[in-house]
């Protein structure tokens, strides 16, 4: 499969190619110095670049077609996955995926929303829209997690949840009200990631958690740049602007106080180096972990609230 | 060259005469067309009277329909939004909210208190349509927060009247965690078995349908109401094909189990009255 090259990322590319054949070419030659002035070259350029995206460059980063998505980390992260599948009352959803796990043996419940790679398995796994199946199927792995006391990840990654006549008739919106209301009250500790797009309803929905991380490219709002410029600007032009109204960017939710903090990616993005991300964000996961476990359920489920209660912005 | 030029003010229409005229008697209903005296169409819950379409109504018309006459407590009336992201689309958003202010003489898109209903004590929160299309951003997820948290201490009902386009872009995430916030005090008020009834009024679509308004023990619908997840139109683009007549209508969600009941809207208030009887 051909690699996807966003704009931004064409001139780095290109210094690298160059780089590459110099180094093949050098045999023989004394080239040495060149060399290591291309190589200085491309890390300034890489850290000026990477330093001062956009937000509308973010979001293309978090949906660039190369980056991890949830199986992939569930993969790279954990050891004897099992996955569970059906929500037990219609299908099994291919949009979330879940199941039982150990992550440097502890064990856990993991649980996301999955895209797919290339035509074929984007049809199957709905483009990482689900259906309320898919929240209903989520619920049901979380309710067995807190039956035998595992701790729930759920990895975060969609572009909304699917806006289709079957999902309306059997409920997209109470499948998802349903899922804030019982994660607000799961007593197993629940950790949060986004780990791409984190659009809407459709990722919160198996969003409500103790404590909520966030790759550095990724991106959550109420909307997408594209949606929210249909609706405001009457025009699908104007993403680019919406993208930067919504703040929605890491770096923008931090200080909001939406997400407690902001996972490093490799340079470049995550799609730079899987096993890297991987192992950051594990990293990540296993400290909140450690952390959480320690809390009583009781005190665990008012502090989960209350850390909600918390957010929004007005005065009186 | 002067026989034309005008040498006295030009003529204008008086306009103050006009604002002095009763501003309309009558109101036409947008389903059957039917002509109602303004007088008549209040005191039939502004609902039609030839087809029953129910006229969408704010917050001041639904507190005198429901609850005991001057029972009404509002709480938190002053709350309005920060502006936290200094949204700006085609318009600021402070101005935006600030000529809305001005435009409804409301403060946000929900009003808050407690009432009677037949001299029992609930906690009422009822949203404005009118109000940046109902949107829940920042004051309506934290003025319902504190309703709910206020039902939970006084041990009174909760009742919920939503009409809503879903979460306010203009507050980003912000928005979207009001779902979170409003769900998480729900469930508090769940534990401690206190009744929550849902009225569902038309239209009420997006974050609002995906949190509070489908979280009643009870909910009722008010007939023909649009509600759902995604709008009408974002689904028709999806499928590209033509959406069912009733489609996310009331009559549709009864069929497919999402609501408990429809409610006319001069039956109500007896509805509400009759199963909290029975659950408190």
């Amino acid at each position: 499969m051909p690699k996807t090259v966003l704009d931004f990322e064409k001139p780095i590319i290109e210094l690298e190619e160059r780089l590459e054949q110099m180094k093949s070419a050098s045999d023989g030659l004394n080239i040495d110095n060149e060399i290591k002035i291309i190589e200085e070259k491309v890390r300034t350029l890489k850290e000026s670049v990477y330093k001062s995206l956009t937000r509308w460059q973010r979001v293309q980063l978090a949906r660039h077609p190369d980056r991890p998505y949830t199986l992939d980390y569930i993969y790279m992260m954990t050891e004897n996955f099992i996955e569970l599948h059906g929500d037990r009352y219609f299908k099994d959803d291919k949009a979330i995926v879940g199941g039982l796990a150990k992550i440097e043996g502890y064990k856990v419940m993991i649980i996301g929303q999955q895209k797919g790679r290339d035509t074929k398995s984007n049809l199957y796994r709905n483009f990482g829209m689900p259906n309320p199946e898919g929240y209903r199927k989520a619920l049901r792995l979380m309710k067995t997690a807190e039956k035998f006391n595992l701790p729930v990840i759920c990895l975060l990654d969609t572009p909304g949840a699917f806006p289709g006549l079957e999902a309306e008739e059997r409920g997209q919106a109470e499948a998802i009200a349903r899922n804030l209301l019982e994660m607000s009250r799961l007593k197993v500790p629940i950790i949060v990631a986004i780990i791409g797009e984190g659009a809407s309803g459709g990722a919160l929905g198996i969003g409500v958690g103790d404590r909520i991380l966030m790759l550095e490219n990724g991106w959550y709002s109420v909307i997408s740049p594209e949606s929210c410029s249909s609706i405001l600007w009457r025009s699908w032009e104007y993403k680019e602007q919406a993208a930067e109204a919504l703040k929605l960017t890491a770096h923008d939710l931090l200080p909001l106080k939406v997400i407690d903090k902001i996972v490093p990616e490799p340079l470049g993005g995550a799609h730079k180096n899987h096993q890297e991300a991987a192992d950051l964000l594990k990293t990540y996961i296993l400290s909140e972990l450690k952390e959480l476990i320690k809390i009583k359920p009781d005190k665990l489920v008012s502090a989960r609230v209350e850390k909600f209660a918390q957010m929004g912005a007005y005065t009186e | 060259m002067a026989w034309f030029s005008r040498s006295k003010e030009n003529i204008a229409p008086d306009t103050k005469k006009k604002e002095d005229m009763p501003d309309g008697l009558w109101e036409k209903c947008p389903d059957c067309g039917e002509i109602i005296n303004k007088k008549q169409l209040e005191n039939n819950f502004f609902t039609c009277i030839k087809c029953d379409y129910h006229f969408r109504i704010g917050s001041e018309q639904y507190i005198k329909i429901l609850l005991d006459k001057d029972s009404f407590k509002e709480m938190d009336r002053k709350m309005r939004s920060a502006d936290p992201l200094e949204f700006e689309d085609t318009k600021r958003y402070k101005d935006r909210i600030d000529s809305t202010i001005k435009k409804t003489g409301l403060y946000d898109a929900v009003k808050t208190g407690t009432g009677k209903i037949n001299s029992r004590e609930v906690a009422l929160g009822c949203m404005d349509f009118g109000f940046i299309g109902g949107s829940m951003g920042s004051v309506v997820g934290e003025k319902l927060a504190r309703l709910a948290v206020k039902a939970r201490k006084n041990k009174i009902p909760l009742i919920i009247i939503s009409s809503s386009g879903g979460a306010r872009m203009m507050e980003g995430a912000l928005s979207l965690m009001q779902m979170a916030k409003t769900s998480g005090r729900l469930a508090e008020l769940a534990d401690a078995k206190i009744p929550y009834i849902s009225i569902l009024t038309d239209p009420t679509t997006g974050g609002t349908t995906a949190s509070y308004a489908m979280l009643g023990d009870i909910i009722i619908a008010e007939p023909k109401a649009l509600i759902g997840f995604a709008g009408p139109r974002v689904i028709k683009q999806t499928i590209g094909k033509d959406l069912p007549e009733g489609f996310q209508r009331s009559e549709f969600l009864l069929e497919h189990g999402f609501v408990d009941l429809i409610s006319h809207r001069k039956d109500l208030k007896m509805n509400l009255s009759n199963i909290l009887d029975i659950l408190m």
